[in-house]
């Protein structure tokens, strides 16, 4: 597997700028490796947030760090992943609420002309501002040596990059994960798009077959409908996003709906071939088939974990090509100098999660350290619109476990800012043990539930209930009040028809 | 009958003329020669399987009322119930059923499966569910009621309700002879549980002991708008188990442990209903404390064949719920009605005060499958839907006679299956 730097598309006119200045802080040209210590404390392989976090964690720290990369650092997260399509979806978002503006009581401006050329130069500007912090010069700047090459472990204590070799007393591996292709037959030949290439596009496609319907496949079919894209959206599955809910997973299908997505659940792609460079794509539902003819397909499946050609084997590292590195609890890998971080190792392939596993590994790997994944609460959250966040359990997963739940369902009609907003699709769902006040998890489909979804896991780590989430004032009006308000549902449960009536005898005393 | 009046009459009067009115339905859409009853009152409409199972159980109610004689309603019952028994179950895509199951929508002639529908397990245990209301009522030593009796015992126990499963843990929603089981998700409660207590109840093939306890672990428990409750957003769900099961003071593992049952889940669900139409998030026009009834149903549609990139607000027939929606201001007045058993009081209010500001929604005293006040052009008529389907009416019927004389609740808590099937899923307390 390679990795091919963005540099083989033709980058439009104007943009020049903004893609020099990234390249050249995540991967300079004529770059030359420095020559190895003779002994590393750590070395980290991968530089995608994990791989930097973990370099800057350790080096902060003081031990001696190297850290290999063979693309750009960042990883996919920066140049192919959030960043690039979280600014895309501004874009859209703004493109929606102009055709949507007599919703907000404003003119709809006449038919928007869409400048995908523009969009796509906000998004690099944008990806090459956010680039600074994870620049070649902040890591110099910290310590770290950086060697650009592809990494093969040759020992159980020794790493080769090019020529050299970097011997370590701890290793993490944070290589990341890359995009799962479909095995449709002719879909390779007829060429299709992955977020490795998605945000390289010069032009809008006219008509759109997004295959999958995970977090990737929903965010952008959106974003592309939204932009202009004739879009249809085929799920293997009865709903979107499987692993959520199914109430946010129906209001999502909805929304796609209402956007004017073809939406296509429960249907597989069976077959793609090109005539008068057209893609055709033949869908099967149960017994239902057709074929959709579309200019661009974009696949969004699943992400599977670089785990092949580091010589893993040589290192007595274990992995599984589906499930990534073997690690356990601390993050260990089966070589005991090894650990392993990110999204190579990871069921929850996310930022923020790659993140914090990098930080359990650094500790654990330098220091006599028992810090555990299990003991970590990761939330997450879909950016279409609605926004779909989750943190903790599921209902099902609490069920399976035995333990009755009690969920305070809170629509976000019932929220002033959210109808004030015109942004009252959604709910709050907090999920709490049954007879006790411990949050077990939440759902929040919002317009911005990933940032409201923050205020449930600082609760969940903090420990606390909502008896106590009940006492916190919340500002007026602001959607985040939703949560408030199901505590103070919570809360009305509490008063026993016993209590009520104690109460009332006391007041009228 | 005059529809436009009927909101003036006392609650009886009220009840009994949209009951009566609901059962000419049957009367009218009935193929007398095999006894299949037209799924809708459209032109060339095929039978639905389930509006016969409602049929079946309306058949009883109106022997009972003298709408029609006992002969009448042995000799309607008996034709269907032959037809079902000699159908072709080879399972091919003409055929009328497979292992016991039938196809969702036949040829009303012939009896054949159209539309390439799917073998439907729900609405089989509709239809078989009514077949056992007929085994119960008609219970004279005739020699037509025997007959009619063991037909339907043979109907019920030829299913192979295990095959249903399809090797999962719950029982699949659908089959078809071009694909195999379908794939829809079927999960969280939904208006199946009739379905597992025959299915559990089989002395024949029933489903595996822990099918109905893996259907319920999908379940989700929630507190909105102050109701605690079983989660289902469209109103149906919360009703038709109900026609034929009589859920007060009875109660499963999962109800025992909330302190709750079913019937009172849907008394709930009801006011929910209230609730959702008193706040509106939709903004549409008449939704209020007595103008609600949010269901699956038809309702006008925007949809345009090709991919326009068009933003779509209308969604056709669709499986309307709260508070999620879809919600694009559509209605059914005779979902409001199947909750009387459960909420007399605030149900009695609608009924009257819809039947009062939007009697185009009735004709000849039956309820259209949906209206939208929304559409109304200038301060005309509500945009309703065209023709009337079985379901609705039947329900109406059975959800009516319930509130008044319980009587197909009575017959169905004498019937060995229904105690069975609720004992072995896990059913406790009251009648039981």
């Amino acid at each position: 597997m390679s990795i091919v730097l963005p540099r083989d598309t033709p980058i439009p006119p104007g943009q020049e700028l903004a893609e020099r200045e990234r390249l050249e802080r995540l991967h300079p040209a004529g770059w030359t490796n420095p020559a190895p210590a003779q002994r590393y404390g750590l070395v980290v392989v991968g530089a995608g947030p994990a791989g930097l976090v973990a370099a800057h964690a350790a080096a902060a720290l003081g031990a001696r760090v190297a850290l290999i990369e063979r693309a750009l650092l960042g990883g996919d997260c920066l140049n192919m992943g959030c960043v690039p399509s979280k600014s895309m979806i501004r874009t859209s978002r703004l493109y929606g609420e102009m055709r949507d503006a007599a919703r907000y009581g404003a003119t709809p401006p006449p038919a928007p002309d869409v400048d995908f050329a523009a969009v796509m130069q906000r998004m690099r500007r944008i990806r090459a501002r956010i680039s600074r912090a994870d620049s070649i010069d902040r890591l110099k700047a910290a310590g770290v040596d950086v060697f650009f090459g592809d990494a093969q472990f040759d020992a159980a204590d020794a790493v080769t990059v090019g020529a050299a070799r970097l011997r370590f007393r701890k290793a993490i591996v944070a290589t990341g994960a890359s995009p799962d292709t479909p095995s449709i037959p002719g879909l390779a030949e007829a060429g299709f798009l992955t977020n490795e290439s998605v945000f390289d596009l010069a032009e809008l496609p006219r008509r759109l077959l997004v295959i999958g319907g995970g977090p990737l496949g929903c965010e952008l079919a959106q974003v592309f409908c939204r932009l202009g894209a004739r879009t249809t959206i085929a799920q293997d599955a009865p709903l979107f996003l499987p692993k959520e809910e199914r109430d946010a997973a129906q209001i999502l299908s909805d929304s796609f709906a209402r956007d004017g997505i073809e939406v296509r659940l429960n249907t597989a792609a069976v077959a793609v071939r090109v005539e008068n460079g057209q893609k055709f794509v033949d869908l099967v539902s149960d017994d239902y088939r057709n074929t959709v003819a579309v200019d661009a397909i974009l696949t969004g499946v699943g992400r599977v974990p670089n785990v092949e050609g580091l010589g893993l084997e040589r290192a007595g590292v274990d992995f599984d090509l589906a499930s990534g590195i073997r690690v356990d609890d601390f993050l260990q890998t089966t070589n005991p100098r090894i650990y392993a971080a990110g999204d190579a190792c990871l069921e929850h392939k996310f930022t923020h999660a790659a993140d914090a596993s990098a930080r359990i590994a650094v500790r654990n790997a330098l220091f006599p350290g028992r810090q555990r994944l299990s003991a970590l609460i990761i939330p997450w959250c879909t950016y279409t619109d609605p926004e779909i966040a989750h943190v903790g359990l599921y209902v099902r997963e609490a069920r399976e476990r035995d333990i009755p739940v009690r969920t305070f369902t809170i629509p976000m009609h019932d929220v002033d800012r959210a109808i004030t907003d015109s942004e009252d699709v959604g709910f709050v769902k907090i999920h709490i043990e049954q007879r006790r006040d411990r949050i077990l998890g939440a759902t929040i489909v919002a317009r911005h539930a990933g940032d409201m979804i923050n205020e449930i896991t600082l609760a969940m780590v903090a420990g606390i209930g909502l008896r106590t989430l009940a006492r916190v004032i919340h500002a007026y009006p602001t959607q985040a009040e939703a949560i408030k308000k199901a505590a103070d549902a919570y809360n009305r449960t509490r008063v026993t028809p016993l209590i009520q009536a104690v109460l009332r005898r006391w007041v009228a005393r | 009958m005059m529809p436009s009046t009927l909101h003036e009459r006392p609650d009886d009067a009220l009840l009994d003329a949209l009951q009566r009115a609901a059962f000419e339905y049957f009367v009218s859409a009935v193929n007398p020669a095999n006894g299949l009853i037209a799924d809708t009152s459209r032109a060339s409409s095929p039978s639905s399987i389930a509006a016969v199972g409602f049929a079946l159980s309306a058949y009883p109610v109106a022997v009972e009322h003298g709408w029609m004689t006992r002969a009448d309603a042995v000799e309607r019952s008996v034709a269907v119930l032959r037809f079902f028994r000699d159908s072709d179950q080879s399972g091919g895509p003409d055929a009328t059923g497979y292992k016991g199951f039938y196809y969702h929508f036949l040829d009303q002639r012939t009896g054949a499966r159209v539309w390439r529908s799917e073998l439907s397990m729900i609405d089989t245990a509709l239809l078989l569910a009514g077949a056992l209301v007929a085994r119960m009522y008609f219970s004279a030593d005739s020699p037509a009621e025997i007959e009619l009796r063991e037909i339907a015992e043979a109907l019920y126990l030829r299913v192979d309700w295990r095959w249903a499963q399809g090797g999962a843990a719950t029982i699949r929603q659908g089959w078809k002879p071009e694909c195999g089981y379908l794939h829809y998700g079927w999960d969280g409660y939904n208006e199946a549980i009739i379905l597992y207590v025959l299915a559990m109840a089989s002395p024949t093939h029933p489903i595996s002991d822990d099918c109905y306890d893996a259907w319920t672990a999908t379940y989700q428990w929630e507190n909105l708008y102050g109701y605690e409750f079983l989660f289902a957003g469209p109103l149906f769900v919360h009703q038709y188990s109900h026609a034929w099961i009589d859920f007060r003071g009875i109660q499963d593992s999962f109800m025992r442990e909330k302190g709750c049952d079913y019937f009172e889940n849907s008394r709930r669900a009801t006011h929910v209903q209230r609730e959702y139409a008193l706040r509106n998030p939709g903004g549409f026009a008449a939704y209020g404390e007595d103008c609600w009834g949010i269901t699956a149903g038809d309702g006008p549609s925007d949809e345009i064949a090709a991919i326009t990139n068009e933003p779509r607000r209308l969604f056709g027939y669709a499986a309307r719920g709260v508070p999620y929606g879809p919600d694009d201001g559509t209605l059914a007045g005779s979902a409001a009605l199947a909750s009387l058993p459960f909420a007399p009081r605030i149900v009695l209010r609608a009924v009257r005060e819809m039947c009062r500001r939007f009697p185009e929604m009735l004709s000849a005293g039956q309820y259209a499958s949906g209206f939208n006040p929304s559409l109304a052009a200038g301060g005309g008529p509500a945009w309703v839907s065209p023709g009337k389907i079985g379901l609705d009416q039947g329900i109406v019927l059975m959800m009516i006679e319930n509130h008044r004389t319980e009587m197909i609740w009575k017959l169905m808590r004498g019937c060995p299956h229904i105690r069975n099937g609720l004992r072995r899923t896990g059913f406790r307390g009251g009648w039981l």
